[in-house]
């Protein structure tokens, strides 16, 4: 441990540094239940190497750790796409009720019943959304959403006999990254349509693609631009015409609820993050729930089980013999499920409110910031919008990682960087709902001091950030070398015996 | 240390910002200076089998830096001689010298022809510029 003064904040040691031998911080009860007999040849060696700390020194560890994690409870976060917006405390306490958190996922439906009636009546709502009928809860996140959609895609055109002549999936070259990534996993062709000078998919690369050997399109509407396509009903057109279905990946759905529908547009499947959309403390890998809507033509081919209505009763069923059958255990995450309920539900029909706000949010911080950044696309943004380094780059030889690297020392989470691809030295900024005028008016401020600072210090840029727990971090060699475990200082005797 | 901003002469370029130097029946392909420089430091280079076919304008290797994993476009069709085990080993020698050392594969041509439609230096310069 660290005795240096000034040093206290940078240093957070492993836990398996701070291990001492028999401490423990806490016991469980002495088993009463019979051992079992464990196969001589499948037992250990020697007990695991587990970190022993007494229980003070355990949570000093990890509020440690939390004291030098950035979250949007800390402060301003927009980090474009991932739409890191505010989550309601009151959604904690409901998705803690006993009935809720203390069910065991193999209740009969009878002991079930508020879970049930709470799962149907979010796929009605989901529906509503999204313009289209049918809803599976099952999918755990956006990326598992996009295969099952693809999967329902191929199931469909199997069904028609065309299962072998459809092969090839359409994405836009904006595409989120999971996208061509789903295609490739579900055994589809993937090819790429570009986008033209407004920020649309371009028509007539997309006419030159479609053909009776194209399955599908998958797009974000709006773009990863932030733009909403001006041409999408033509595109839908396109894609009908040639026997084709588009899908919606919801991922930015945060600009239109209650505003437009993915099913009015013509797409045929939707996935919803509701983990962005509708609240959920997220990132880090916690928990998500990717939702997706079909039209009536799909629906046969949805996952098991969906919870279904009879009077006023709610079952799991699990009879649709052209289901492609599961894609999770049991229902679903269920505490997403709670969450984004009790969002929509607080909303109630005032929920297009807040697609207006996270639109008017975002227009807000372009308008004050076209002049100090390029903007390579010049229209009205939706939800988020990207602007370009290029000439901070050119100029000043400050790139988009130098000011995401600098608005930390500001104390903001930066925006995404170099993302979508077609844009160079990107910065794509999604303010969300959440922000008041203040917030929003300190992110302008910070932009415009470090462009201000590209041009008369850049090497203060170049070396940010210098007020935060650790300096620029090493990003090539952490992948190229990662470390992966902890370097155990092993007996010699022990490691001459594992060679 | 990066390279300097340059594109040699006695290269054909394809605008996905890709080489090819063409000796006789045989190219050597790589990535531009504009291409290494907007991916930044690389990380990982995927390369085809020595053996496969590689088709002009179609991906044949992938190259993956901290910001992005792209896709390598050839600039002609051919087969695979020899791959650059060298920047497999060590990717980073294409930011230091992407016409050199930091080349990728060699083919041999099976359509001549395709040179046609590369474009010579000033032409990928000008390209360049408006980017």
């Amino acid at each position: 441990m660290t005795t240096e003064p000034g040093r206290a904040w940078q240093d957070v040691p492993l836990l398996f540094e701070r291990s001492q031998p028999g401490r423990r911080a806490g016991r469980p009860p002495r088993t009463d239940l019979p051992v079992p007999e464990i196969p001589e040849s499948l037992r250990r060696a020697r007990p695991p190497r587990l970190p022993e700390l007494a229980e003070p020194e355990l949570v000093r560890h990890f509020t440690a750790l939390a004291d030098r994690t950035f979250g949007v409870d800390t402060g301003f976060y927009p980090l474009g796409s991932c739409t890191m917006k505010h989550n309601p405390r009151v959604h904690e306490r409901l998705a803690a009720l006993p009935g809720f958190r203390d069910l065991h996922p193999h209740q009969e439906d009878d002991g079930a019943q508020g879970a049930l009636e709470l799962m149907w009546r979010l796929q009605e709502m989901l529906a509503e959304i999204a313009g289209l009928p049918a809803v599976t809860l099952q999918p755990a996140a956006g990326s598992q959403g996009e295969l099952t959609g693809l999967m329902l895609m191929r199931a469909y055109f199997a069904d028609r006999g065309e299962g072998e002549s459809r092969d090839t999936i359409i994405t836009a070259d904006t595409a989120h990254g999971t996208n061509p990534a789903s295609v490739t996993m579900s055994g589809y062709k993937l090819q790429k349509v570009a986008t033209d000078a407004r920020g649309n998919l371009d028509l007539d690369d997309l006419r030159r693609l479609v053909n009776e050997r194209t399955a599908g399109l998958m797009l974000t509407n709006p773009s990863t631009l932030g733009l909403f396509d001006e041409g999408i009903e033509e595109v839908a057109e396109i894609f009908h015409d040639a026997g084709a279905l588009l899908y919606y990946d919801g991922a930015n759905l945060n600009a239109v609820v209650g505003i437009s529908r993915p099913g009015d547009m013509g797409f045929d499947i939707v996935h919803y993050n509701l983990h962005k959309t509708f609240s959920q403390p997220h990132g880090g890998g916690g928990p998500g729930a990717g939702p997706v809507a079909v039209r009536d033509t799909i629906e046969p081919y949805l996952p098991v089980p969906r919870v279904v209505r009879d009077g006023d009763r709610y079952r799991l069923d699990h009879e649709a013999p052209k289901s492609i059958g599961r894609v999770r255990g049991f229902a679903g995450p269920f505490g997403v499920f709670v969450r984004a309920y009790a969002f929509i539900r607080a909303y109630g029909p005032a929920l297009r409110e807040m697609s207006e706000v996270a639109v008017l949010n975002a227009n807000y911080l372009l308008a004050r910031l076209r002049d100090v950044y390029e903007l390579p696309y010049d229209r009205h943004c939706m939800h988020e919008f990207v602007l370009s380094a290029r000439g901070l780059k050119r100029d000043h030889g400050v790139t988009a990682l130098d000011v995401a690297k600098r608005l930390m020392d500001y104390g903001i989470h930066p925006p995404t960087i170099y993302f979508p691809l077609v844009v160079p030295e990107a910065l794509m900024i999604e303010p969300t709902e959440t922000e008041p005028k203040e917030r929003l008016d300190g992110f302008v401020e910070a932009m415009r001091a470090i462009a201000r600072e590209a041009a008369e210090s850049p090497e203060v840029l170049h070396e940010a950030p210098h007020g935060r727990p650790v300096r620029r971090l090493d990003e090539v060699r952490a992948a190229k070398e990662p470390i992966l475990r902890y370097a155990f200082e092993e007996p010699a005797v022990e490691r001459a015996a594992r060679s | 240390m990066p390279a300097s901003e340059s594109y040699p002469d006695d290269l054909l370029y394809h605008p996905e910002h890709d080489w090819a130097r063409i000796e006789d029946d045989e190219a050597v392909l790589g990535i531009t200076w504009f291409a290494q420089d907007s991916l930044g430091e690389l990380v990982h280079y995927e390369p085809p089998e020595v053996g496969t076919t590689v088709a002009k304008d179609a991906p044949y290797g992938e190259i993956e830096s901290v910001k992005a994993v792209s896709d390598v476009i050839a600039p002609l069709s051919g087969e695979v001689l020899e791959v650059n085990a060298k920047a497999v080993e060590e990717p980073e020698i294409v930011n230091d010298d992407p016409y050199g050392e930091g080349w990728l594969i060699r083919i041999r041509i099976s359509d001549p022809d395709e040179a046609d439609d590369l474009l010579d230096a000033d032409a990928y310069r000008a390209l360049v510029a408006e980017q």
